[in-house]
This record gives C-alpha cells, sequence and structure tokens, in this order.
C-alpha cells in the first residue's frame, strides 16, 4: 500500500497533486520518468508521471487531471489513503545537457510533466524559457512553479483571460525568430505537440515530445503503447516516453487513444463518479 | 501378473462446448474420487516405467497411482511432491500427450493412463479438504536468497529454498505473483485460485513476496547483493511480444497475445465494467498463429462475444505445435482453422480501426532448421479476410529490461540469458537463471524443473561456497 502525505486540489478540483510514501521509487527515480498506479482491487494502471521526488522523505508527487473513471477514483482519495499499487520508475530518464537556449513548450496536464525537465534543465546551466497554455486562466495549472523553474515564462490561454490571447505557437513562433534556441521540449496534448513539432521542424531546431499512448504494464511486455517514431514501432513505456518530435506519426497517435473512448464514458457511467 | 479385467480410460466430465464457449469457467470439472481411483487401477505398475522417462522433471508416476488406487491420497500429494512443487497446475497445462502420457505402455494398445488427471485429482483433493499440514522445514541457515520473476520457475526456486532453510524473497514486476500461469493462461483453463492458493502456501512456508518491484528500475540485481542478499535466481520469463513487421499493424483492434491476455486474465478486463479495464470484444475475430498461446486467445475472444473467431496458421495441421487438448476444445467450441496462410497487411477504416488481413496461401517446401517443412508462398494467391479484431499470437522473446541493466550477464545471440545447464549459474557471480528467460518461451515443466536444478545448486553455494 502506498500512502497518501499530502494533497492539492489546484484550478477548482480538476487538477490534484498528491504525494505519495512510496521510498524504493523516490530513492530512484530521475527527471521524465513516470510510474503505474492501481488504486485497488478492480482498478486500471494508469500510467502517471513523477511531477517531483523527494529521496529523504521517500516521496514522490503526482500531477493529474480528472478525466475518466480512474482519474476519478483517484481524486476520491484522500490524506491518509492508499493507493494499492504502484510500480516504478519507469520509462527512460530525459537525457539532459547543456545546450544553451531552450523553450520548454507545455499544455494541460503536460505542464505537470514538463515541470521536473524544466527544472533540471535549468540547473544544469541551460537558459529556459517556458511557454505554457491553457484553455483560460482558470484551469492553468503550476504558474509559479513553473516561474521558478525557468528564466523567462510565457503564457496563453485560448480565451484571452490570461497572458497573450492564442495558442503557444504563437509565441514560440516569436522566440524561434530571435534565433539562437537550441532545444525546444514540447509536452501536452498531442495536437500541440503536433504543430509545435511541425513548427521547429521549419526552423530546423532539434525537438523533443512526451508521449503518452494508453498502457498496462509499462515494462515492455505487451506491446499496448507503440508508436510509429521514424518509420520505426518503438514502445513508448520502454524506449520512450521522450522521442524526437520530428519523427513522431501524430495521427497515428491520436487514432489509437481514442481505442476505448465508448469503454470509457461507459466506464464514468456506471461508477456514478463526476468529472 | 493375474490378469487384469480391462477398465477403460475414465473420461473427465466436461462442460458442453456450447455453453462453456460463453463463460470463463473451467472447462473440464475434474475426475470423481471413485473414477479417479478406477483410472489409477489401469496403470501396470511397470518395473521400468517408461512413463517417469517422459517426465521432465521425473515424478515417481507408478508410486503416486499406486497410493491413489489405495486410497491413500495425502501419501500420494507428497510423493509428487518430492519432484513437483505445482501439480494442481502442471495437471491441467502441461502436455502430457508428448510427455508421460505419450509413453506410458497401456497407451500402445489402447488409451494411455490418464497420467495428468489423476496428478490434478490428488493435487484438487489435498488443496480443498487435505491436511494442509506443512512439510518439515530445515533450520535457518541466515542466508538470504533474491527470486526475481514469481512464474513457475521462481515460485520452484522460491519453495525449495525455503525448505532448506533460507530465507527468500520474490521480486515480482506485475501486481499480483503467478507470472504467464496468472496474466497469461485463462481462468477456464486454469482457475486463478489454484495460482494464488499455491503460493499463499509459499508465505506460509516463509517466502517473502515483493510484488510491484521490477528489477533493473525499481531495485538493480547489484543492489540486491548490497542489500545483503547472498544469491539471486533470475526467472523473468520470456515476455516480449512478437510482432508480424507488416503494414497495418499500429491499427487499434490489432494487439498483441500478452496485451489482449494481459487485459483478459490479469486485469480481469471479462468483467468490465466492474472492473476498471476496459478490451476490445470482436465479433469477427482472427488469431495469428497456433500455439497455446493463440488457442487461449482465439477461445478468450469467443467468450468475449466473438460470432466468429479463426485461427490462422502459415504451417500445417501436423506442425501445430499447442497442447492436443487445447486444438481439441478449441474445435468443439466452434474455433475455425485457416492452415497454410500467412498474413501480409492489415487493413483499417479511417478511423484507424482494424478491418481485414490480407493473406497469402503458402505450400509446404523443404525441411528447414526445426526439421518441419518450411512454408513457401504461392504467388498471387492473396485473399482477404474481414476481422474487427485480431491477436497476434506468433510468439515472444527475451525482454532486456533487466539484462541491459545488470552488468556482467552474458547473452546468448537472441539476448537470452547464458546459464549452466547442469546448474542454472550464469556468467555473474551470485547468480543463476532458468526457465523461458533462458529456454525461450517453452513450458511450465521445464521451467518448474530448470528451477530445481538452479535451487539446488544454489543451495550448495550457500552451504560450501560453489
Ligand atoms: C507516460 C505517461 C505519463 C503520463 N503522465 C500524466 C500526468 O503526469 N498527468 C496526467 O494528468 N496525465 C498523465 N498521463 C495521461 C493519463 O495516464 C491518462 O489521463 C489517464 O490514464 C486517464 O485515465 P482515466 O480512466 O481517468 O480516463 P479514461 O476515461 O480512461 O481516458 C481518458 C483519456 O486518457 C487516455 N487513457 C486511458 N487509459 C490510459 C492508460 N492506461 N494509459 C494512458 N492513457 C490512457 C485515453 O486515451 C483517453 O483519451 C500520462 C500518460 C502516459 C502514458
Ligand atoms: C498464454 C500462454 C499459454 C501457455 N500455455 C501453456 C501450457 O498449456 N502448458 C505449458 O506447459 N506451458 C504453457 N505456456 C508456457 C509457460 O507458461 C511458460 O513456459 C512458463 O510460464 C515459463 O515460466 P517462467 O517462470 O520462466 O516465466 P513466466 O511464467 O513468464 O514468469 C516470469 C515472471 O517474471 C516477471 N518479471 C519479468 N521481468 C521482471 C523484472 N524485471 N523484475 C521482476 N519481475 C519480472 C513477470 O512479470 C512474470 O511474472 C503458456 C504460455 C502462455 C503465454
Ligand atoms: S509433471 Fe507433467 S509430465 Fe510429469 S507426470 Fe505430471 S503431467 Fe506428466
Ligand atoms: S505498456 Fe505494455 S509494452 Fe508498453
Amino acid at each position: 500500500m502506498f500512502k497518501i502525505v499530502e494533497r492539492e486540489e489546484m484550478t477548482g478540483g480538476t487538477v490534484i497533486r498528491n504525494e505519495i510514501e512510496a521510498p524504493l521509487i523516490a530513492r530512484k527515480a530521475r527527471p521524465g520518468q513516470f510510474v503505474i498506479l492501481k488504486a485497488n482491487e478492480t482498478g486500471e494502471r494508469i500510467p502517471l508521471t513523477m511531477a517531483d521526488t523527494n529521496p529523504e522523505k521517500g516521496t514522490i508527487t503526482i500531477i493529474y487531471m480528472v478525466v475518466g473513471k480512474s482519474t476519478a477514483l483517484f481524486r476520491e482519495l484522500k490524506v491518509g489513503d492508499a493507493y494499492q499499487d504502484i510500480i516504478g520508475p519507469l520509462g527512460a530518464p530525459t537525457h539532459l545537457e547543456k545546450v544553451g537556449k531552450v523553450v520548454c513548450v507545455g499544455g494541460g496536464t503536460g505542464i505537470a510533466v514538463l515541470h521536473p525537465i524544466t527544472r533540471a534543465l535549468k540547473e544544469i546551466g541551460n537558459d529556459v524559457t517556458c511557454i505554457v497554455g491553457a484553455r483560460s486562466k482558470d484551469i492553468l495549472i503550476m504558474e509559479d512553479e513553473m516561474k521558478n523553474a525557468s528564466n523567462d515564462l510565457r503564457i496563453c490561454t485560448d480565451d484571452g483571460s490570461y497572458g497573450h490571447h492564442g495558442f503557444v505557437t504563437d509565441v514560440l513562433k516569436e522566440v524561434l525568430e530571435k534565433g539562437d534556441v537550441k532545444l525546444v521540449v514540447a509536452i501536452g496534448p498531442v495536437p500541440m505537440m503536433k504543430f509545435v513539432s511541425k513548427m521547429t521542424k521549419e526552423y530546423n531546431v532539434k525537438t523533443m515530445v512526451s508521449l503518452n499512448p494508453i498502457m498496462v504494464d509499462g515494462t515492455g511486455m505487451c506491446g499496448c503503447c507503440r508508436v510509429s517514431v521514424g518509420g520505426e514501432t518503438k514502445f513508448a513505456c520502454v524506449d520512450g516516453p521522450e522521442f524526437d518530435g520530428h519523427e513522431v506519426d501524430y495521427d497515428e497517435l491520436m487514432l489509437r487513444l481514442l481505442a476505448y473512448r465508448e469503454d470509457e464514458k461507459r466506464s464514468l457511467e456506471e461508477s456514478g463518479l463526476q468529472l | 501378473m493375474a490378469k487384469k479385467e480391462k477398465i477403460d480410460r475414465q473420461i473427465m466430465p466436461e462442460q458442453a462446448p456450447y455453453i462453456r464457449a460463453k463463460n470463463f469457467e473451467e472447462v473440464p470439472l475434474g475426475l470423481t474420487q471413485e473414477a479417479a481411483v478406477k483410472e489409477a487401477q489401469r496403470c501396470m505398475q511397470c518395473k521400468k516405467p517408461a512413463c517417469v522417462e517422459g517426465c521432465p522433471v521425473g515424478v515417481d508416476i507408478p508410486g503416486f497411482i499406486k497410493l491413489i488406487a489405495e486410497e491413500k491420497f495425502v501419501k500420494s500429494i507428497r510423493k509428487i511432491w518430492e519432484k513437483n512443487a505445482l501439480p494442481a497446475v502442471c495437471g491441467r497445462v502441461c502436455p502430457q500427450e508428448l510427455q508421460c502420457e505419450g509413453k506410458c505402455i497401456v497407451g500402445k494398445k489402447g488409451d494411455p493412463v490418464a497420467i495428468g488427471n489423476l496428478e490434478r485429482f490428488v493435487a484438487d483433493k489435498e488443496r480443498i479438504s487435505g491436511t494442509g499440514e506443512l512439510p518439515p522445514k530445515a533450520a535457518p541457515t541466515g542466508k538470504k536468497v533474491a527470486v526475481v520473476g514469481s512464474g513457475p520457475s521462481g515460485l520452484t526456486v522460491a519453495g525449495d529454498l525455503t525448505l532448506k532453510g533460507h530465507q527468500v524473497t520474490v521480486f515480482e514486476a506485475f501486481h499480483k505473483p503467478g507470472g504467464v500461469l496468472v496474466y497469461g493462461i485463462p481462468e477456464f483453463r486454469l482457475p486463478k485460485d489454484i495460482v494464488f492458493s499455491e503460493v499463499a502456501f509459499l508465505e506460509k512456508l516463509g517466502v517473502t513476496v515483493n510484488c510491484n518491484a521490477v528489477v533493473g528500475r525499481t531495485v538493480s540485481v547489484d543492489e540486491l547483493f548490497e542489500e545483503g542478499y547472498d544469491a539471486v535466481y533470475i526467472g523473468v520469463g520470456a515476455g516480449l511480444p512478437r510482432f508480424l513487421n507488416v503494414p497495418g499493424e499500429n491499427l487499434v483492434g490489432l494487439f498483441s497475445a500478452n496485451e489482449y491476455l494481459t487485459r483478459s486474465n490479469l486485469m480481469k478486463a471479462y468483467r468490465f465494467p466492474e472492473y476498471d479495464t476496459p478490451i476490445i470484444r470482436g465479433k469477427n475475430v482472427i488469431t495469428l498463429g497456433a500455439g497455446n498461446v493463440a488457442m487461449d486467445s482465439a477461445r478468450t475472444a469467443l467468450r468475449l462475444g466473438a460470432e466468429k473467431s479463426r485461427i490462422v496458421y502459415r504451417r500445417s495441421r501436423d506442425e501445430v505445435p499447442a497442447r492436443g487438448a487445447e486444438v481439441h476444445h478449441a474445435e468443439e467450441e466452434g474455433v475455425e482453422f485457416f492452415f497454410l496462410t500467412s498474413p501480409v497487411e492489415f487493413k483499417g477504416n479511417d478511423q484507424g480501426r482494424v478491418t481485414g488481413m490480407v493473406g497469402l496461401k503458402m505450400e509446404l517446401g523443404e525441411p528447414d532448421d526445426s526439421g518441419r517443412r518450411r512454408p513457401v508462398p504461392i504467388e498471387g494467391s492473396e485473399f482477404e479476410l474481414e476481422c474487427d479484431l485480431a491477436i497476434v499470437a506468433v510468439g515472444a522473446g527475451p525482454n532486456p529490461l533487466l539484462t541491459q541493466a545488470t552488468e556482467g550477464l552474458a547473452l546468448n545471440r537472441w539476448d537470452y540469458i547464458l546459464a549452466d545447464e547442469a546448474t542454472g549459474k550464469t556468467s555473474k557471480k551470485g547468480v543463476w537463471a532458468g526457465g523461458d528467460i533462458v529456454t525461450g518461451s517453452a513450458t511450465v515443466i521445464l521451467a518448474m524443473g530448470a528451477g530445481r536444478i538452479a535451487a539446488d545448486s544454489i543451495h550448495d553455494y550457500l552451504t560450501w561456497g560453489w
């Protein structure tokens, strides 16, 4: 059992942060790695990135957006409650290197995934500009954290309620135009990663994305998480989740993410839980 | 010997095909005590029993059968335990027709003695109504052993070494122990309660089972030594799914058998939405391959509502590698076979979902390395089969997750771990390996046999230092 020691509801309860006792995982985790969590006996195995770890305290932190049955079930867990199973750390850690000017682009809960990577990139001496986007101000998460983790934080909202009115790609274009950008890291909804990659390809800037296909085991034994990268099939749980953004087949990934759409709806409805 | 009255092989009652093809309950119902005793009387108690030679772990088959005939059931199960720690499992899943029963003298003229069914009978009897008495255990040695992987080979090592007085901890990547017995083989063939009661038995003996421990990630082999383990056994199986490398393989609705069976068995997707994990319920299903894994997939598909469940295999019926009983059960339940057919492409719709498979007819040519006649394509023979679910069950390979994270562990050219056949020792000091991660996909009993050999060698090492 993995006990929740701290819990915070962000953006009006649609995004939740949990700090969880998992000493063995905390000891080994590196930025970019994820865990798989299962709430109870009948639960599904759900992959979530570790937004933070505290090896001394023996805890890991996850930040998740409530999007369906399992994440709604996770939200029911309060401080003192426990996840039945947590497996990790999984996936390859982020390749961290000092390259100079870096732009980190995040959208939705991708921001939570992006946070530890941004912080690590800055810590090793990169000049990190961060561009984060949300549909509207009230669902923007982790503004302060991202501000601290980067040298320059730029905010975009689709409805113009905060920061730049428009998409992250607008601001990205501006930054790329100034030149000198050595690396772009983009994490968020698949369409966002697709458009960022398309743009950075025009500017010939290396781009790393973190993919979120549906997973089961997370250890390379089922192939559920396969993605096409550079025309080859890769297992995101072991070969990734980070890949060269210019090589990913995003359209295939989007279709694969819809595999269980009907079942997911039914599962949520019959559970009586709300989003 | 006095002439015996001829007794026919006792038939094990089964659920009727049309009923069982719609549920996940076990198919064969087990022998009654009366039938088992009668069946046991068919054994001729040979002086030089051929069946024992056919058993990879050398169970004293006439010995345990005689004790059934004498209705000494507890003694009978003890006899099997001397060589085989998981008889309730083996009685259900061993390919007896190729092993013990294939060699049985009675089988030369008629049906062989139903060794597997008898083994299953006594094991079930002990589990359900036995004494529950634990076997004697040696005094604690103070030595610690880590077993990586809780499949049949790991469980065997754990059981043997705990009885020899060592302190054993099993590390399992999944959230439940049992390996393929739990995530791969379906409930209707091997009820999971049997596996869990075997594991519970080991825990009662003093074995610690740590689930959610991915060795190579959560902890490394070298860290296990740093934590004070004196020896490590690696029994992580051959869990890497193989795909066909044909166009259309990433369409939604195309699964590896590993994923399909893991969702259904381990995650209990067949009870969705009571269990949260979903699975695609195809009406028109194609399974590629014809081993046990393929039979399990095709039969699971029927139980999940398929109207058509078809097996596509590139060789002919004679080469089908699955256990005889499984092929027979699959056919009875209505699984159709397309032999000498090879998939060349999968077709999909605009939502990226699979709608069909293009197959190519094959004919048998010259024998290949395996001695089986090589299937060669017949040019221009492409044809299309419709499907809304396709399951690829063409084999598995070694998962590199642990081996890549472990220094000093020599691998063979297919990336399986190199281990000495007589001891299970690897190139790394203090590390043994066995089961599918050494041999490639094989059988439960061979994995257990390898575990037994390694356990003996580990015991020697812990006792005398070599
Ligand atoms: C490596 C990785 C890291 C991730 N990190 C985070 C994170 O830090 N924060 C966060 O909020 N989300 C993260 N996700 C996404 C998160 O796993 C899904 O949102 C979650 O599984 C949804 O489950 P649900 O039952 O609540 O929703 P559902 O109703 O099941 O599904 C809603 C959406 O989630 C996707 N999804 C469903 N099941 C899975 C599954 N088993 N694996 C992956 N995606 C699935 C579906 O495509 C669907 O579009 C990550 C995913 C991956 C693969
Ligand atoms: C669907 C199916 C049907 C089969 N039917 C039959 C049959 O009828 N008869 C028969 O004799 N054989 C059958 N087999 C084959 C048989 O199950 C295997 O040969 C046998 O289980 C191998 O045992 P093992 O102990 O080597 O490995 P496995 O049973 O594969 O167990 C390995 C365990 O190690 C765990 N593991 C892997 N990596 C790690 C890691 N890094 N850290 C910790 N744990 C890890 C895995 O999760 C797994 O639980 C079947 C196989 C399948 C897949
Ligand atoms: S273990 Fe398998 S081969 Fe050996 S006697 Fe039992 S059924 Fe036969
Ligand atoms: S989730 Fe199973 S192989 Fe990646």
